[in-house]
């Protein structure tokens, strides 16, 4: 009952989103001004329906009814309940509802509090995030059914891949949803811009915050997932550069530029084109994002299962969307006036050249993983890895990084070096102390080297912007950009010295055995069995002493889930404030000693906290730029108010 | 405007603006091809590779299949050396670390690492089998083509 009530719901959200477009777009029309009044209402209709299916599918988890295909091929009734309710989302069909769901809610979010844009130009943004909708909604409804029935009630459901029951499964998909679908919103900004070119100042402060929160989400939901990856799988890497994880950069990066384009737009009237473009960019990214994942043409944890007739689905409504995107772009783009100009030593200059890097970086990494699907094409099997994406893309992310130190100092406009040369000499000596420290150590390849260097002047030089400012009275955009920017500097000292300063050891141990790691000595206790509601585990206790201190226990573990049958390895980890322990424990040999792998990492936790800052500073930049349109829109209320009490 | 950027016009300035953008996007297409061409690994099964060597230096991945019997444990416990075989040709596999969970004798395998140069393939990475719905391409692909043939010689 609950399943043919959420199709239901999910049918009308699909005829609702139909009718949005339909309404949307005879409203622009002269003779349809009447219908566009409908459009706003039936935006949040619709989410609210989508919201339903999604919330029908949920209880369908938790309760594991069987008799729904989707639940008895993903879900199993010993799971515990939080990965029943997460697991909703652990699967192609429940993804697609959250990502449709996520969609619909946007579109329900702008129609109901977005007041700045010109009615036209809501209209059209309306339309367009209704037939981006309609898309996806074909897609779930036509090829991917969530509430499909089994002919047949099995007795017992499948189960979770075991590597997603995790607590990251609650978080990750459904943060780094609301970033990639987010954007989605931006994409229908641009498009309805285009459709009236009304694209100036105002424009892009109703944008914003838009792309300020969906950056966010996208920047926690990366973060997240970098770490749960590192924990989860036991290979103790960070970033893989897997074309999954480069899905979710690329649309990261877009966004990143968009962020900043945006910003010349509403300051300065400049970038106007340009900001549109990437606004299609950001969105498209996340698309092929999903086809890449979704398609099945990419194996890996993510893709759930292969179906080529989804693929083929997506890859059509890809070549609508991206396509139709550029087409109206290269139609419109030149009749969009000319912005503001500026001089190459200026804030929008910095700002141009970090957009370029940014792309840049976004080319190399879109390259990176299109390649080996061009060439399987061809004939030829390749993978590319690690040493094709760090040189490329460091080779314009330090460029950029050195101009984003002094970017924030430069005034509008036009600006000189000569200003701001005194106030850079600290950050300026600190890189070149940390350049001869970082030699003196010695044996640190290029890059790590490189990022050593320049993390501490970075962070000196990001907060550089609040010198002279009275802190208190400072906006919090402000400050947003301050934490965002030494956010980055922490990210990259935490991602150079994990590189640099790592010791892995890899060891056959006795029980009563210990190991010397870095600063650490491991002693293995014992190797004991033990249970969970869904698996049975080998769990090694260790003593882990740091440095001759007190020793602590962690029990790696590992683990045999039984439905469905699979082994995986629960790596055991203890943080401290200078640095990670990593312990896996392997297979026992023939002759009783065990398998250990341990590494200790060095400040390598400061790779998320730096994500986790990041993200933060989008936050304050979102509430700073919120608080100070509700406070205009309050003053004009109270405006209006008054002239009409003088009887104006 | 009193400043020098008077002198030009905004239709220049944007045109400048496109050059620049163009030129440096380009240079990051050309630089991503050549970064392509030396950097990404193929994928050979060992017949490709007693036909072909590949350069000591460039990391390639070997599929095949474990041969049965052949998987040792060296004495310090960690390091494992292997025979992968596609039923024509047969590569020797050394590689230090935890093997993942699935990797037995019998089955699939894809390593990712360097042919040395005396023949032994150095494995810095082992790809097995996952699950059902986890399988790395190259191997399903092999399995399915090749995995006939392999059982019946191996049975």
């Amino acid at each position: 009952m609950i399943a043919e009530f959420g199709l239901a719901a999910l049918w009308l959200a699909a005829a609702l989103a139909g009718l949005q477009l339909l309404a949307g777009a005879l409203g622009l029309t002269r003779g349809g001004a009447a219908l566009g009044a409908i459009v706003r209402p039936v935006a949040i209709v619709q989410g609210l329906l989508a919201l339903i299916a999604f919330v029908a599918l949920i209880v369908l988890f938790c309760q594991t009814d069987l008799s729904v295909k989707l639940v008895a091929m993903n879900s199993h009734s010993a799971k515990p309940l939080i990965y029943k309710f997460a697991g909703t989302w652990g699967n192609h069909e429940g993804s697609m509802l959250l990502w449709v769901t996520v969609m619909g809610l946007a579109g329900s979010f702008v129609a109901l509090v977005e007041r700045r844009l010109p009615e036209p130009t809501m209209l059209a943004t309306l339309a367009g995030q209704a037939f981006v909708s309609l898309g996806f909604y074909a897609f779930l409804l036509l090829s991917s059914n969530p509430f499909e029935r089994m002919p047949q009630v099995p007795t017992e459901g499948q189960g979770l891949n075991p590597l997603l029951q995790d607590m990251g499964l609650a978080f990750h998909p459904p943060t780094l949803y609301v970033g990639y679908v987010g954007l989605s919103i931006a994409f229908s900004f641009a498009i309805g811009a285009l459709i009236t070119r009304e694209v100036g100042p105002a424009f892009a402060r109703a944008m914003r915050p838009w792309v300020l929160g969906a950056w966010i989400f996208l920047t926690l939901g990366i973060t997240a997932g970098s770490y749960w990856a590192y924990y989860e799988l036991g290979w103790g890497g960070w970033w893989f550069w897997d074309p999954v994880e480069n899905a979710s950069l690329m649309p990261w990066l877009a966004a990143t530029a968009l962020l900043h384009s945006v910003s010349v737009l509403a300051a300065r009237n400049a970038l106007r084109a340009w900001t549109i473009m990437l606004g299609v960019v950001a969105f498209s990214m996340s698309m092929v994002g999903t086809f890449l994942v979704r398609s099945g043409i990419l194996t890996s944890v993510h893709a759930f299962a292969v179906d080529p007739e989804r693929g083929s689905f997506i890859l059509v409504l890809l070549a609508i969307y991206i396509g139709g995107a550029l087409t109206l772009f290269a139609v419109r783009a030149g009749s969009v006036s000319e912005g503001e100009r500026f001089a190459p030593v200026s804030r929008e200059g910095a700002l141009v050249f970090n957009n370029v890097m940014l792309s840049a970086v976004l080319g190399i990494v879109l390259f990176g993983t299109l390649y080996p699907l061009v060439a399987e094409a061809m004939g030829a099997k390749v993978s590319v890895g690690p040493p094709y994406f760090n040189p490329m893309s460091a080779l314009f992310v330090v460029p950029m990084l050195l101009v984003m130190a002094v970017g924030p100092l430069l005034r509008w406009r036009r600006d000189g070096f000569a200003r701001v040369r005194a106030i850079l000499v600290i950050p300026a000596l600190l890189v070149v102390l940390a350049a001869i420290g970082v030699a003196a150590w010695g044996g640190i390849g290029v890059l790590p080297f490189i990022g050593l260097t320049l993390a501490g002047g970075l962070a000196v030089a990001s907060l550089l912007p609040l010198r002279g400012r009275s802190l208190r009275r400072t906006p919090l955009a402000t400050w947003g950009m301050v934490v965002a920017h030494l956010g980055v500097a922490v990210a990259l000292f935490g991602m150079a010295s994990e590189s640099a300063f790592s010791v892995e050891k890899l060891v056959a141990a006795r029980v009563g055995d210990t190991t010397a790691v870095g600063p650490w000595q491991i002693t293995l206790k014992r190797v004991r069995p033990v249970a969970g509601p869904n698996w049975t585990a080998l769990e090694a206790d260790l003593d882990a002493s740091y440095d001759g201190g007190k020793a602590t226990a962690v029990h790696p573990q590992a683990r045999f889930f039984w439905s469905p049958p699979q082994p995986t390895s629960e790596s055991a980890l203890l943080t401290r404030w200078n640095g990670q322990l990593y312990a896996v424990l392997g297979e026992e040999a023939d002759d009783g000693r065990w398998q250990l792998r341990l590494w200790w990492k060095p400040f390598v936790t400061m790779i998320w906290f730096g994500g986790l800052m990041i993200g933060l500073g989008g936050l304050l930049a979102l509430l700073g730029r919120v608080a100070s349109d509700l406070k205009r829109y309050v003053a004009r209320g109270k405006i209006a108010y008054r002239r009409e009490r003088q009887g104006r | 405007m009193t400043t020098q950027t008077a002198g030009i016009k905004a239709k220049h300035q944007r045109l400048v603006l496109v050059v620049i953008a163009l030129v440096a996007l380009i240079g990051a297409a050309l630089l991503a091809i050549w970064g392509l061409r030396s950097q990404a690994s193929y994928f050979y099964v060992p017949s490709d590779i007693v036909a072909a060597r590949p350069d000591p230096d460039r990391g390639v991945r070997l599929g095949g299949m474990v041969e049965k019997g052949s998987l040792k444990t060296e004495p310090d416990g960690v390091t494992i050396a292997f025979v992968v075989h596609d039923g024509k040709a047969r590569v020797p596999v050394r590689f230090k670390g935890i093997v993942p969970s699935l990797f037995v004798e019998g089955s699939g395998v894809v390593a990712e690492g360097k042919l040395a140069a005396n023949g032994t393939f150095i494995a810095d990475n082992l790809l097995a089998k996952h699950d059902e719905k986890y399988v790395p391409r190259e191997m399903k692909e092999m399995t399915e083509a090749q995995a006939k043939q392999v059982v019946a010689e191996t049975q």
